[in-house]
């Protein structure tokens, strides 16, 4: 699915730099936020096939903006990834409680976060 | 495809150093304020950030630090561990040693464990000792992985029964991307049950009806099976049992299945332990508290990419382009002042705007150099509070006026000298808690940093409300060393005295104090600087100490004079005024020694032709002028031939060039092209009084 339009968030600038550049490189369009805040007003002009957020952010962690995202009409159904360096479970549940639809764990490299979005854009 | 992750390693040192400094100066606020959660958020989003780029960028031995900062950290915020003095020492122990260990990364060292190796086992002695023995945690484990174990030795396929829950849906999931991705391990069975599929009427688009039972060869890995749902674990019934040929061969394969969706971690209440941070993550963590929490975190608030980094050699290029314009442009001012204005006033028009903008020009290239004092008022709350612990004694540091802005030159050198200024303050300055008390004092010590603007000058302070400074002793040490004192010196020129090169040293016992610069050096340093330094003191109350600074280096006010032939530049900052005295105003004293009365008071007066061997020739207009400057509270009249006028000036050095000479603080080229010197007031009135 090229063409498709997906949403960086995260508040570390060299994390949200890789992930854009190389969803960039594997052909989708990407719009880059430094914060659920920023994310959500973003959203709630531009419609994603996807977004990958991080989970710890100032103003706005992942998590919450995913509960905001989920209740947009235009995100209902959208892939809402968060991105974790967490193994632990509670913040994955936390997240899915949120509505997010699942997590890739940092640290992750270019190919495997390509391949991961590439499983959920369909 | 390869995507080199090097270009992005610049951004995450970067971004990491201001982690870091975000981290140290909200532990500082920690230990001054007690627990605040907004901080607390603050440093472990730092120490999270930092982790997950060094993992990502394989800097192991920065991962393994940040990883145990970050599980002390989070423990932290989850109340289960409160910042003891123990725990700050570490946690600041570990922001230098990450410091460390991010500068010999960047120096193409990814793994230098041994810096942090005792670091970490005093992290991990913490974390063990600690209330709260959280299980070490595995990083990135796959959680099914471990379970795969026996890879059962009769199975010839995987049976998968999976039956989504009706709301699989309204997290993004669908079950077609699962098969999707299923089929692509190998080749596939696929049994559809749609036994629960309502009919059409009743059917709702959101939810999920149908369930599957697929089979596939045993040859895929039963965790990659696994992998396919880790998302959707909890949002359906899913069995993966290895199956044999026949039922037979359900003896061998011990029971495989996993049950519908039972995550491995032993998680007793996973929500409570960790609230979500939104609300309390709130941009302007309370104000007032500490002036370097707000600063620190409003620097991670902001976008990434509003500044660039340029190098200094071309601003410093730029300026100096500048300051040829400036010159170039005075010089058409002076030309076409001899033009009739009705015959070219559109060419007059012309240079007026040059000149506005010019000016302006000027004044947005400066300020590209300029930078707040922050820059070196940062640095303090961890100084202080080191030398505070070693020396016994409690501090209270407060700054203000950070945003104060400074030429970088200037801000450069003047870290040296406040660093001994404030160093002063905390081991001479203030007493001991004991002594205090006895005193009446609060027993917290209180050191402010201030910065403002007055004037064309910044004014640094440092105050403390310490012993003060001792006459007595001063006057005393003084005597010892045959310096020229007696016991009606007033105050001010008492605690000058602790600039002489022979006693500032004298007092300088303990190892904090001892090393580093005396107070001589940093009066020099002050003086080189075009700045200024002044002492004010009260026994028993406190001291202050005033560093009057130049805003820039480069370019001054001056008031153009000229003396015989010859123009000179008087830094604007240093007049007080310009008169022509009446007959009868200036009187002689001792010798050659005049003193010229302003209004009600006398001022000693010098003729710069003799200060500075200026011949007149009988041609020259002498007007009388005099212009009276001060300098720390010092004033003196110089008669001057003419005041020419007063413009802005490129200062040239010329100790750079030629060599120091006294008297003169540098030079510069006037709009005609000739060289003007620029008058350095603050020794010619230091010569005047020595002499006098």
């Amino acid at each position: 699915m090229s063409g498709a339009r997906i949403l960086a968030v995260d508040d570390s600038a060299s994390m949200r730099q890789m992930v854009a550049f190389a969803l960039r490189s594997a052909g989708w369009e990407v719009d880059e936020a430094e914060d659920g805040v920023v994310a959500l007003e973003k959203a709630k002009k531009q419609k994603y096939n996807c977004v990958v957020a991080d989970v710890n952010m100032p103003n706005m962690d992942g998590i919450t903006l995913i509960r905001h995202l989920r209740q947009l009409p235009d995100f209902k159904f959208t892939p809402l990834l968060m991105l974790t360096t967490e193994a632990g479970m509670d913040k994955k549940q936390e997240g899915k409680a949120a509505g997010a639809t699942g997590w890739i764990v940092k640290p992750f490299d270019p190919d495997q976060l390509i391949a991961t979005i590439r499983k959920v854009m369909g | 495809m390869a995507i080199d992750m090097r270009q992005f390693q610049a951004t995450f040192f970067a971004e990491s150093r201001e982690g870091l400094d975000a981290m140290e100066s909200g532990l500082l606020s920690l230990e001054a304020a007690g627990n605040d959660l907004d901080t607390v958020n603050t440093i472990f989003r730092a120490a999270h950030s930092i982790k997950g780029g060094a993992a990502t960028f394989g800097f192991k031995a920065i991962t393994n630090t940040t990883h145990l900062l970050e599980t002390l950290l989070d423990q932290v915020r989850g109340g289960k561990r409160s910042v003891d003095a123990e725990l700050s020492d570490a946690l600041l122990a570990s922001v230098d040693i990450l410091r460390e260990l991010l500068g010999s990364a960047e120096a193409g060292n990814p793994d230098d464990s041994g810096r942090s190796e005792p670091l970490n086992a005093r992290l991990s002695e913490l974390l063990n000792g600690g209330s709260a023995a959280t299980p070490a945690a595995t990083p990135h484990n796959p959680p099914a992985a471990s379970s795969a174990a026996p890879e059962a030795v009769a199975t010839t396929h995987w049976q998968v029964d999976f039956s989504p829950h009706e709301n699989m849906f309204i997290t993004g999931n669908d079950p077609l991307r699962i098969l999707r991705e299923l089929a692509r391990l190998g080749p596939m069975d696929v049994n559809c049950d749609t036994s629960k599929l309502p009919s059409l009427s009743d059917l709702d688009p959101h939810t999920a009806y149908l369930a599957w039972t697929l089979e596939l060869p045993v040859s895929i890995k039963r965790a990659h099976i696994a992998d396919a749902f880790s998302w959707v674990e909890d949002e359906c019934d899913l069995r993966i049992e290895g199956v044999g040929q026949k039922a037979d061969s359900v003896a061998a394969t011990p029971a495989v299945a996993v049950a519908p969706a039972a995550p491995v971690a032993a998680e007793p209440e996973p929500l409570a332990t960790t609230p979500p941070v939104a609300s309390s993550t709130a941009p302007a963590p309370a104000e007032g508290k500490s002036n370097v929490t707000p600063m620190a975190s409003g620097k991670a608030a902001e976008p990434a990419d509003s500044s660039i980094r340029v190098n200094i050699s071309k601003v410093d290029a730029l300026i100096n382009l500048v300051g040829e314009l400036v010159i170039t442009q005075a010089m058409l001012k002076q030309q076409s002042n001899a033009l009739d204005p009705t015959l070219h006033e559109k060419l007059l028009n012309g240079l007026t705007q040059l000149d506005r903008n010019t000016r302006d020009l000027q004044e947005a290239v400066m300020s590209v150099r300029m930078l707040p004092v922050e820059f070196v008022f940062s640095r303090f709350p961890r100084m202080v509070r080191d030398l505070a612990s070693r020396l016994g004694k409690r501090v209270n540091l407060r700054t203000s006026g950070e945003g104060t802005e400074l030429d970088k030159g200037v801000i450069e050198r003047i870290v040296d000298p406040l660093v001994h200024l404030v160093r002063n303050s905390v081991d001479h300055g203030l007493e001991t808690p004991e002594l205090r008390e006895a005193a009446g004092k609060n027993p917290v010590g209180t050191v402010t940093l201030s910065a403002s603007h007055q004037g064309g000058h910044i004014v640094i302070e440092i105050i403390d409300d310490g012993r003060g400074l001792n006459r007595e002793k001063i006057l005393a040490k003084a005597a010892e060393r045959g310096l020229p004192v007696n016991d009606q010196m007033p105050d001010g020129e008492v605690w000058k005295l602790i600039f002489h090169p022979g006693l500032s040293t004298a007092e300088q016992v303990t190892d904090v104090s001892g090393r580093g610069v005396g107070m001589d050096v940093v009066r020099q340093n002050i003086a080189a600087l075009g700045g200024d330094i002044d002492i004010e003191s009260v026994l028993g109350q406190g001291t202050r100490v005033t560093i009057r600074l130049p805003l820039t280096l480069a370019i001054l006010d001056g008031m153009t004079v000229s003396v015989g032939n010859e123009i000179f530049v008087l830094p604007l900052g240093y007049v007080v005024e310009s008169l022509q005295p009446g007959p009868g105003d200036i009187k002689r004293v001792t010798g050659s020694n005049r003193v010229l009365k302003v209004r009600s008071e006398y001022v000693p007066i010098h003729d710069m032709g003799e200060v500075f061997n200026v011949p007149r020739g009988p041609d020259t207009v002498r007007l009388g002028t005099v212009v009276v400057v001060e300098n720390g509270g010092r004033k003196l009249a110089l008669e001057v031939d003419e005041l020419v006028g007063q413009q802005q000036v490129v200062v040239k050095s010329i100790e750079s060039n030629y060599k120091r000479i006294n008297g003169i603080a540098g030079a510069t080229i006037l709009g005609d092209g000739r060289v003007a010197l620029i008058v350095d007031i603050v020794s010619i009135i230091r010569a005047q009084q020595a002499a006098a």
